[in-house]
């Protein structure tokens, strides 16, 4: 018997209102490994993530936990997210939004503990000690978004969501976080799913790739596999070209 | 035949915004609902509590203080010329402290916080929501009702009373002032006057009513704010709508409650 997939979609559509932005969605992603989103901007990424979230709800199709139903409070519990935006709580500090979870509960950790935990998972994203007592307000786009890297690896979880790591960031920082992630994957066995659109990015981080386009997965494969899919739609993705079947207007 | 697609397209619009509304109401009623059976479930957060507390009961002193300061003062100059017309100068005391205790203490104080503290929460919790701050609590395994709306209820309804009773306090001595001051009252008689006719009856009412203001203008701000559409403009509209709303379930509320209170 084999082991059911760690996350499986399957038909999953979602519309807001006339705006059909996920028709048919089915995708899986094996316990341990590192599913990379890729797809035009506006194609419902941040969309899909958020369904398996219940942040937004489908309108069709379902979702499976180690093939089990999906059981949002549990699957909550043992997972890390890092939004878009950063969405760092700007009436906290830093070291407090790393540890938000941590601090919470019988068994939270003390101010100092929580502190120091911040400041080790700060340092693993390249940012400096001192950030930990400033406010996410204080901070550049590029390090709100390490911070809110820096929380949803925080509990150390099961299951990791980033939504665009390393948009804002400079290539060698972007180095990093690649980097960081990888080491996630593989070092403490994390299941994750991550959106880009950085090439160089999903070469360090994949093990499979999904693209998706006009709302359903256009191809999904191994990462050893994009540089000769054979796939046009895939191919004008990865090479940035203006010209081929996906329109410049969307 | 033009007639009768006239006569159902206007039908059809009343019939369209009639239901809009019910669900708003009915959105409202199960958000309110939510809240207040939170608000006996764990986990609880006692400091974000103490925070709002703070921030809603403490740094509201000074506004609600001036204006029933202000306003006890004009009471008093008023009901001393309305009083002049028929020989009865003597009720400014009894008159400017239940007018005061009774309705205008918790009526001017629930709009003033529905302005300062209404509009605040609602652009808070909006903001929260445009820059998915409210997502993130949910992924952290929080529930946003628990952390963010209960506190802030919890804490309007606490502090109110308290407020109003302060201001009451405030209120009574701005028409003292003015009637003593301005008016060539004893000082011992004005007093006097204000502590005997003013029965204990006056002031708790006056405290209900704090308290259901409070809490109104609180789960208006939270709604509003959860509510809030995307982006800037968004949370301009939720945080007008909040301060519009409460005001108006503020007076309305006051005139049902004082059915309630003082004619049975
Ligand atoms: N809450 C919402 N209400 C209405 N429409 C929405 C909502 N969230 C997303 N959309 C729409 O869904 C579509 C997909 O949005 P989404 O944020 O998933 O794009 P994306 O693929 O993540 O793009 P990007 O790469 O630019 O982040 C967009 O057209 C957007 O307008
Ligand atoms: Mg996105």
């Amino acid at each position: 018997m084999s082991i059911p997939a760690k996350i499986s979609l399957n038909h999953l559509a979602k519309a807001f209102g006339p705006n059909k932005v996920l028709r048919d969605v089915s995708l899986e992603v094996e316990t341990g490994k590192s599913l990379v989103v890729i797809g035009g901007s506006g194609t419902g990424k941040s969309v899909l993530l958020k369904c398996i979230l219940g942040i937004v709800t489908p309108d069709a199709g379902d979702i499976l936990v180690d093939g089990k139903p999906l059981n949002r409070v549990d699957f909550l519990h043992d997972f890390g997210m890092l939004f878009q935006g950063g969405a760092l709580f700007d009436s906290l500090p830093v070291w407090h939004n790393i540890a938000f979870r941590q601090r919470q509960g019988k068994n939270r950790l003390s101010k100092k503990q929580a502190q120091e935990l911040a400041i080790e998972k700060l340092r693993r994203v390249g940012l400096k000690p001192e950030t930990a007592f400033q406010h996410p307000a204080e901070l550049s786009g590029g390090m709100q978004k390490r911070v809110g890297l820096a929380r949803a690896i925080a509990t150390d979880p099961a299951v990791i969501f980033f939504d665009e790591p390393t948009t804002g960031l400079d290539p060698i920082m972007a180095g990093v976080i690649n980097e960081l992630i990888r080491e996630i994957v593989v070092e403490m066995g994390a299941t994750s799913i991550t959106i880009t659109h950085d090439m160089s990015s999903v070469r360090a981080i994949a093990d499979k790739v999904a693209m998706l386009h006009d709302g359903k997965i256009r191809w999904h494969g191994d990462v050893t596999d994009i540089d000769h899919s054979g796939d046009p739609y895939l191919d004008q993705f990865i090479h940035g070209r203006a010209d081929g079947p996906i329109e410049g207007v969307r | 035949m033009q007639a009768i697609t006239l006569i159902n397209g206007f039908l059809a619009s009343i019939g369209r915004s009639t239901l809009a509304m019910l669900a708003a109401i009915g959105r409202l009623a199960i958000f309110t609902a939510a809240s207040v059976s939170h608000i006996f479930r764990p986990p609880f957060y006692p400091v974000e509590l103490a925070q709002q507390l703070l921030r809603i009961g403490y740094f509201s002193l000074p506004v609600v203080g001036l204006t029933t300061l202000f306003t006890g003062g004009a009471l008093a100059l008023q009901i001393y010329a309305g009083g002049a017309r028929f020989n009865a100068e003597s009720v400014v005391p009894s008159i400017v402290a239940i007018g005061m205790v009774r309705e205008l203490g918790p009526v001017l104080a629930g709009l003033m916080v529905a302005g300062r503290v209404g509009a605040s929460i609602a652009a808070e919790i909006g903001t929260m929501r445009v820059t998915e701050q409210i997502d993130a609590l949910t992924t952290l395994s929080t529930n946003p009702i628990k952390y963010l709306v209960v506190p802030r209820v919890l804490a309007a309804t606490l502090a109110m009373p308290v407020l109003v009773l302060i201001g009451n306090i405030i209120g009574v001595m701005g028409g003292y002032l003015v009637g003593v001051y301005r008016l060539d009252f004893n000082s011992a008689a004005y007093i006097s006057n204000t502590v005997d006719f003013l029965e204990i009856g006056d002031v708790t009412s006056g405290l209900i009513k704090a308290a259901v203001f409070g809490f109104i203008v609180a789960v208006m701000g939270c709604y509003h704010g959860f509510n809030s559409g995307r982006g800037a403009q968004g949370v301009g509209q939720a945080t007008t709508n909040a301060v519009v709303s409460a005001s108006i379930l503020i007076l309305a509320s006051n005139y049902l409650l004082t059915e309630l209170l003082f004619t049975a």
